[in-house]
């Protein structure tokens, strides 16, 4: 038993955090920048958060991730960081030449005060960027929040430190995709593309966290939101922000900054939620649904209907990220599906309000936590208390997968241990099939394995 | 591949140089030594100082060092992180710390995550409260026999005082020793400060504080081992098999109770010089036990270093047997080596990685036939390049003096006069560039851009780093070994580990995909001739 200490007694605890649903602010900020073409993220603090948030990307996605740190020890750790990021500025656009470097803080910066905003300042004063670079900067503490809020807080940067209304309408339609893979940011566009509406997808990782081998590397991928894209945001119609947790600010922001109109939408992920932003493209934009997409639907809605028993009343443990859960929770309800437990590290009042409506409008009777003390100890314990048929969650889960002997659905950030989930979609109705097809693989290989000789089927 | 001129290093440094501004360029110069293969004096290298900041460096922290490398592999302690959520989430089985309890009833909190997830009301108003509560509610829930405390950077600068903290819960609770480790990110200037640190308070809280000797003729303790793919299993093995007792390992595969009674032992062997020289010498100070540097790296370094403990024992039946165990191994070492060799012959490597790793598989690239052209080190002092010799001269900076240096004193009672014979050389280590040939580019804390600089210019036919940066220079056409994690294989030590590396490097370096990577249409102008007449 891999862990083999924890029992079914849930007790009450206040200080102590066990096998964490979330992590910090700064692997979400350097993300996201990795989403805007040219650019260098950098770590404001210590080296080692930067090696870490650096080895998580790398190992969730498999590509290489550049960042610098401001490299403090205890000197900088005392008298303040300015003198190593002005530095480190001077040192990043001298070597590496980006277009654009996006700063976020560290708890480290950021318990001493450091001002980036005002440090920046200085450093354009001084000539340490070079005409026609940028600099945009984040605060990201990591005693607030979580890897998605940090996320959230450099789209945020985006907007404030680059997109201006200059008056005159691009005529397109922004959509912040929110902490999704390179393949799902790809399917975003592809979708808005075949509706026939232009758009600025940003932070967009695809081609960049997904790039191609081709002998050569090329520090900045051909992917990414450019600057130009990002100044523009300003200008366009509408924004769609998909998930409220990662992308409602930078929306909101650019509202109040620019005027654009936005609403939050889910994150695409099954049905209902895919039908959502298909409607409200088509209304922005004033566009028709092209047909193919009916058809699409239809053949996810055709496989469901012919593998339904498979799915029907199958209890589920979910544990992640909270703009992905929700529209997750509603899609296992619609496959008739029982999502009984759901627990997501990253706190915030919005997340239990909506799995617990979504449990009442479906009739179930389930268990959500997020926020303090909200981990894999928990759910683990729940699971205990009464089994689920299914687990769905990040790598982490292995553990509790293995040990209660059951199947596990890889979703979320991070997935260390398997490839795909960075190329083939799980949004769109595309994406829907795939898990749909993924959950069946799951529950038809368990239902081999466990069959006696004499009912093991050649047709399921 | 492998056939090709290579450039002389010191036309690489100069155009690397070239492109820094100038006080950067006047740091770097020093890091970066032209190795000139003398073997009785290597030649000065700069190390262990801080990192240039933006310069993008394979560098982690000190926490990174204490929890993750030293403290890490053991199954019985419980790591709680004092500070936010990131530190503990990244040091999450990342390092790949197997570990073989009994079953059953021994603990094992392996695969557990431990955190006090510090918010902001803590930075605020101090953690201290949270921190006692995580550890009596860690004590509720597990009683185990001992909680280590790790600070993150936040803590050190509100001033959490972990260690009265630990005092406290340790005379509360009775039967659980709780300690902490001030191994706070930025105390030094890599993860080499968190094994100093790791290692003062494992000697202050831990080793010698149980008296149950263990039982065996030629008791060891391996330090510096860290079990990564399995290595120290393979090390187990072999001196099981030999005939030796092995105490404890620091720390692969090990328990609370080993290091407790680790001072009986009658030999320390050090494997990683650069995380643990420390408590070899606490060791020999306070009990007398004698230690020696050996490397399990390669069959013939395993082998030496077999022949050298038994030499320091000096007992005939054991040097008998661990001649048995080399012969016996040894020929399938040589099967395979005869067969993988035709392809690696030749080859080149380079290494950037560690503390000691850069230094010993150069020994089973030597095996493979291949040549290493450049090395350095990602957290080595100067003592790991150039010899413990040079330990006097090495000028003490700020950043070191951050490290509490503990005082340590004869043990009237428990120090036991070992004799050492003076054919065997005892408390040295000459470093690696003593093992490196003349014109080897030598690089401490070696930046991005001067590793791909070094790609572009030398073409190695594989590349040994971590995983930041595997996937770039792959992305080169240059085949990565991770020396940190081995690319989720291993093991890589001892006999059987050695077998395992030929056979990994000899896959990587003839895997037909990278023939792959260029695109037939791009590859003549031919094939666009073709298309147009057709
Ligand atoms: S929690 Fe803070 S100190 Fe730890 S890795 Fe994240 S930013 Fe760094
Ligand atoms: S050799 Fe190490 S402890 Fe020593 S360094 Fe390398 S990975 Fe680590």
């Amino acid at each position: 038993m891999l862990l083999r200490h924890t029992t079914a007694d849930v007790v009450e605890r206040e200080g102590l955090t066990i096998n964490p649903v979330k992590t910090c602010q700064p692997v979400g900020a350097m993300y996201a920048a990795l989403g805007i073409h040219g650019c260098l993220p950098h770590s404001h603090g210590s080296q080692g958060c930067c090696a870490y948030h650096r080895s998580a990307l790398t190992r969730h996605y498999k590509e290489p991730v550049m960042a610098g740190t401001s490299s403090f020890t205890e000197g900088a750790s005392v008298f303040g960081g300015q003198a190593n990021l002005l530095q480190a500025v001077n040192n990043i656009f001298t070597i590496y030449d980006p277009e654009i470097i996006a700063v976020h803080s560290t708890c480290l910066s950021e318990t001493i005060g450091d001002d980036l905003n005002q440090i920046l300042i200085k450093a354009q004063e001084d000539g340490k960027v070079p005409e026609g670079k940028s600099v945009i900067s984040a605060p990201t503490p990591s005693y607030v929040g979580s890897h998605i809020t940090g996320f959230s807080a450099m789209v945020e940067a985006m907007v404030k430190y680059l997109s201006i209304n200059s008056g005159k309408s691009n005529g397109k339609v922004n959509l912040i995709p929110g902490w999704v893979e390179p393949c799902d940011m790809r399917q975003i566009k592809s979708i808005a593309k075949r509706m026939g509406v232009e758009n600025i997808l940003f932070p967009d990782t695809s081609d960049v966290l997904d790039a191609p081998l081709i002998g050569k590397h090329q520090m900045y991928p051909d992917g990414g939101v450019t600057k130009e894209e990002l100044v523009s945001a300003g200008d366009s119609i509408f924004t769609i922000a998909m998930g409220s947790f990662a992308s409602e600010q930078a929306a909101k922001l650019l509202n109040k900054k620019c005027n654009v109109d936005y609403e939050v939408l889910d994150i695409p992920v099954g049905i209902k939620a895919t039908d959502r932003f298909i409607m409200k493209l088509s209304q922005t934009a004033g566009v028709e649904v092209p047909s193919d997409f009916k058809s699409e639907r239809g053949r996810l809605v055709d496989v469901i209907t012919d593998q339904e028993q498979y799915l029907h009343g199958k209890r589920v443990a979910i544990f992640g990220d909270p703009d992905q859960l929700i529209p997750l929770t509603e899609f296992l309800l619609d496959l008739n599906m029982e999502p009984v437990y759901v627990v997501s590290g990253t706190p915030g009042k919005y997340f239990e309000k909506r799995i617990k409506e979504l449990f009442e409008q479906y009739g179930i009777d389930g268990k959500v936590k997020n926020g303090p003390q909200a981990d894999m100890f928990l759910l683990h314990q729940w699971i205990k208390e009464q089994g689920v048929d299914l687990l769905i969650g990040n790598t982490y889960g292995k553990y509790i997968a293995r040990d209660e002997d059951l199947p596990f659905l890889r979703y979320g950030f991070p997935i260390y241990d398997r490839v795909g989930h960075s190329y083939f979609t799980t949004l769109g109705y595309e994406g829907g099939l795939r898990i749909v097809e993924k959950i069946l693989g799951l529950f038809h290989d368990r239902q081999d394995r466990d069959a006696p000789e004499e009912r093991f089927e050649l047709v399921m | 591949m492998g056939e090709h001129t290579i450039p002389a290093p010191e036309l690489i440094k100069e155009e690397i140089l070239a492109k820094y501004p100038t006080k950067v360029a006047r740091k770097r110069k020093k890091s970066m030594v032209t190795n000139d293969g003398n073997k009785d004096k290597a030649l000065e290298i700069q190390a262990n100082v801080r990192t240039v900041p933006g310069i993008i460096t394979q560098r982690g922290c000190t926490y990174a060092g204490c929890k993750g490398v030293v403290l890490g592999p053991t199954r019985d302690i419980i790591n709680l992180t004092h500070g936010p959520i990131g530190c503990g989430f990244y040091s999450w089985l990342t390092r790949r710390n197997q570990t073989k309890p009994a079953e059953g009833s021994e603990e094992n909190f392996m695969n557990y995550c431990f955190s006090t997830d510090m918010q902001d009301q803590n930075i605020v108003f101090g953690g201290e409260k949270k921190l006692r509560k995580a550890v009596q509610e860690a004590y509720d829930l597990f009683h185990p026999k001992a909680i280590g405390i790790f600070s993150t950077c936040p803590v050190g600068l509100i001033g959490d005082d972990v260690h009265a903290v630990a005092r406290e819960m340790t005379a509360e609770l009775g039967d659980c020793n709780v300690f902490g480790f001030s191994c706070e990110g930025y105390k030094g200037v890599s993860q080499s400060a968190g094994h100093h640190i790791a290692n003062n308070q494992l000697f202050k809280h831990v080793i010698g504080t149980q008296d149950k000797e263990p039982e065996g003729k030629f008791k060891v303790n391996i330090l510096g081992e860290y079990n990564i793919g399995g290595d120290a299993f393979e090390l187990e093995r072999i001196f099981e098999k030999a005939g030796l007792t092995l105490v404890s390992t620091f720390s692969g595969n090990s328990h609370y109770n080993s290091f407790a009674n680790s001072h009986f032992a009658d030999l320390n062997v050090v494997m990683c010089h650069r995380s643990i020289n420390y408590v070899a010498e606490m060791m020999e100070t306070k009990y007398g036990i004698p230690w020696m540097k050996v490397n399990f790296i390669g069959a013939e370094s395993t082998a030496k270093s077999l022949r050298k403990i038994a030499e320091y024992f000096d007992d005939k039946e054991l040097i008998q047997r661990v001649e048995e165990v080399i012969k016996e191994e040894t020929i399938q070492i040589e099967e395979t080596v005869a067969k993988l060799r035709p392809n690696t012959e030749g080859k080149t490597a380079m290494l950037f990685v560690g503390g000691s790793r850069a230094h010993h598989y150069q020994e089973l690239f030597n095996e493979l036939g291949m040549k290493t052209l450049a090395a350095g080190y990602e957290f080595g002092h100067r003592d790991d390049y150039e010899g413990r010799e040079i330990i006097p001269d090495i000028k003490v900076d700020a950043d070191s003096r951050n490290i509490e240096e503990i005082k340590v004193e004869k043990s009237d009672e428990e120090f036991r006069d070992y004799t050492k014979s003076d054919k065997l050389e005892w408390s040295e280590y000459g470093g690696m560039m003593r093992d490196m040939e003349s014109g080897s580019l030598v690089i401490d804390d070696i930046s991005h851009y001067e590793t791909e600089k070094l790609i572009e210019a030398y073409k190695p036919d594989i590349f040994c780093a971590g995983i930041k940066e595997k996937y770039v220079v792959q992305k080169s056409g240059v085949p990565l070994k991770q020396l940190h994690s081995y690319d989720y294989g291993g093991p890589y030590a001892g006999f059987v580990g050695a077998i395992n590396f030929y056979k990994d490097i000899e896959r990587m370096v003839t895997t037909r995909v990278w023939d792959l990577v260029e695109a037939p249409w791009e590859k003549s102008t031919q094939v666009e001739a073709q298309y147009a007449a057709g």
